[in-house]
């Protein structure tokens, strides 16, 4: 532990982690660190094992209320924003198991703002351990397996019904679109973290653009009014998740003029926001001051 | 005479210390009105686009649909449909046996819970209802009833829903006693109420025997038939109906609350250590 502890700062809201030299080598160890950390989560939780199961199965049926709720709508209609059926599945499952990865893997950070606010992130900051592999990994949740499931239950019924006049491009565009969702939604709970440094009780306007963006990506852009279609493209992007690759894909022309190759650029746009989110959260962590009471 | 008012003040207290408890959090509250007025807007859009699809659907025009969606997220807190209720609360006293404490207190269990979720109901309903309701009557084009007894009429039908909607959860709660991690009866509880509440889409919109059933169901009390009343679709006697739909539903559920209450204290030892 005195070897541990050696060479780093004890305030709090100093350097929080300073272990393994370089930014690979600390990218792995905090890797490491989470791994750690959620598979004795997964002990904690299989340890109420009716509980995991009940909260499993209704975290599935939870997230799969806004696909009834669509089903329920098109029992009544045959387009909704001139899309069929298939279609919306298609971007809802591709939007549902993009946020369910990044729920499952990162949700956790909604609960930083209790933290701050008890005072508990102290001891956080004290382990030889990156804070935000700890934060990541706190209350790691298995049950929010249930709405990765869910998504790509939907997913898979979208490809089997729709018509898709399918290129290799467009084959490797889902692998593509689901890991930059994943990315761009982290990068989302990241940031809101980081908010909560500065706004402790305001967590829940997080949820605007987290479970908010779900849902609204939900449906078809061409439901939406143009300046809220531009607004989750060029200033929150998360039409990025779902929109551009999966309008690409159903060859679907996107509402507002952008060339064809903006398609592509998902991966992109997931790296640039998950670099702004890791700075973001430098900057919270260093203004961070514990509560002194 | 006495011990009456002072049991009603006693209740009285506790409803006004669960408002302000509430009302403490602001930045909170601030937080969760934006929240509710995004989602408003996404909801608004997709009725929107399914009301010109079919007007008329489900006998409402798009006005009425619209100010049903604004409705319901001003509700949403206070009908706590999803969760955010003392449900959790009492939960957690069963679970580490603090319910002993409360059970020897010279109050009622149920109704020392009831005047506190009536508290805290009435804190969301002008926290977190009224400044969306105004935004989306602001953006879109709602149907507001012109005659104030319309809304008065509405505020009735409000505060017999959050009493189902106690009711509802204090059953939730009280599963506690017998599996002391009541997460997952919870969860399936708010999962029922998002969806037969009416809350995700008008139980008119339920094709057929589901959207019967529905109607029927005790959820249908917390938002679908105060939104009705607001929309003018009952009216006179059609009005009392409904008033006495959701009175029945209150007294059947709240006669079971006490029923169970009875059989956890008697039968059920509470945690301790």
């Amino acid at each position: 532990m005195a070897e541990l502890l050696r060479d780093r700062e004890t305030a709090p809201g100093a350097r929080a982690f300073d272990g393994p030299a370089g930014p690979l080598a600390r990218a792995r160890e905090g890797l490491r660190a989470y791994g750690l950390i959620t598979a004795m989560w997964i002990r904690s939780t299989m340890a109420y094992r009716t509980s995991f199961v009940l909260t499993a199965l209704a975290n599935l049926a939870a997230t799969g209320l806004d696909f009834v709720a669509i089903l329920l709508m098109f029992s009544q209609v045959d387009r909704l924003g001139g899309y069929g059926l298939g279609e919306i599945a298609f971007l809802y499952g591709a939007v549902s198991t993009a946020f369910g990865l990044a729920d499952l893997t990162m949700g956790s950070m909604e609960r930083l703002g209790r933290r701050v606010r008890d005072g508990t992130l102290d001891t956080l900051l004290v382990r030889p351990v990156p804070v935000l592999a700890q934060v990541a990994a706190d209350r790691f949740a298995l049950r929010r397996l249930g709405r990765v499931t869910q998504g790509l239950l939907v997913l898979a019924y979208a490809l089997g019904s729709t018509d898709i006049d399918w290129t290799p491009l467009k084959v490797l565009m889902i692998p593509l679109m689901l890991i930059s969702g994943t990315g761009i939604f982290a990068s989302v709970f990241v940031l809101g973290a980081a908010f909560q440094f500065v706004a402790q009780d305001a967590s829940e306007v997080q949820n605007s653009f987290t479970y908010g963006g779900n849902t609204l990506l939900q449906y078809p852009p061409t439901v939406f009014a143009q300046e809220l279609v531009r607004g989750v493209t060029y200033v929150v992007p998360i039409a990025f998740v779902n929109w551009l690759p999966g309008l690409y894909v159903l060859g679907r022309p996107y509402p507002l003029d952008l060339p064809a190759w903006v398609a592509f650029t998902p991966p992109a746009v997931a790296f640039a926001c998950l670099a702004l989110a890791g700075l973001a959260w430098r900057a919270g962590l260093r203004s961070y001051r514990s509560t002194g009471s | 005479m006495s011990v009456r008012s002072g049991r009603f003040r006693l209740y009285a207290a506790v409803a006004g210390g669960n408002f302000r408890r509430f009302a403490t959090y602001r930045t909170a509250t601030l937080a969760g009105v934006f929240t509710n007025t995004v989602f408003g807007v996404i909801l608004a859009y997709t009725y929107i686009a399914l009301w010109d699809e079919r007007p008329g659907l489900g006998g409402y025009d798009q006005a009425q649909a619209l100010t049903y969606v604004w409705l319901g997220q001003a509700l949403l807190m206070a009908m706590a449909a999803m969760g955010g209720g003392f449900e959790t609360d009492l939960m957690e006293r069963i679970r580490t046996g603090d319910v002993a404490v409360d059970l020897y207190r010279p109050a009622d269990l149920q109704a020392w819970w009831l005047a506190s979720d009536l508290g805290r109901a009435a804190f969301h309903l002008l926290g977190r209802g009224v400044v969306p309701m105004i935004f989306g009557a602001l953006v879109f084009q709602l149907a507001l009833p012109d005659d104030p007894l319309t809304w008065l009429a509405t505020l009735l039908a409000v505060l017999l829903g959050v009493v189902v909607s106690f009711a509802l959860r204090y059953l939730v709660a009280l599963s506690a006693f017998w599996l002391l991690d009541g997460a997952g009866v919870a969860q399936v509880s708010w999962l029922a109420g998002t969806f037969f509440s009416g809350l995700l889409l008008p139980l008119h919109v339920f094709p057929g025997a589901l959207g019967e059933a529905a109607r029927a169901l005790p959820w249908s009390a917390l938002l679908q038939v105060p939104a009705d009343v607001f929309l003018g679709r009952h009216t006179g006697t059609g009005l009392l109906a409904v008033y006495a739909f959701q009175a029945a539903w209150a007294a059947a559920l709240l006669a079971l609350g006490r029923l169970l209450q009875g059989l956890a204290t008697r039968r059920v030892v509470v945690q301790g250590g």
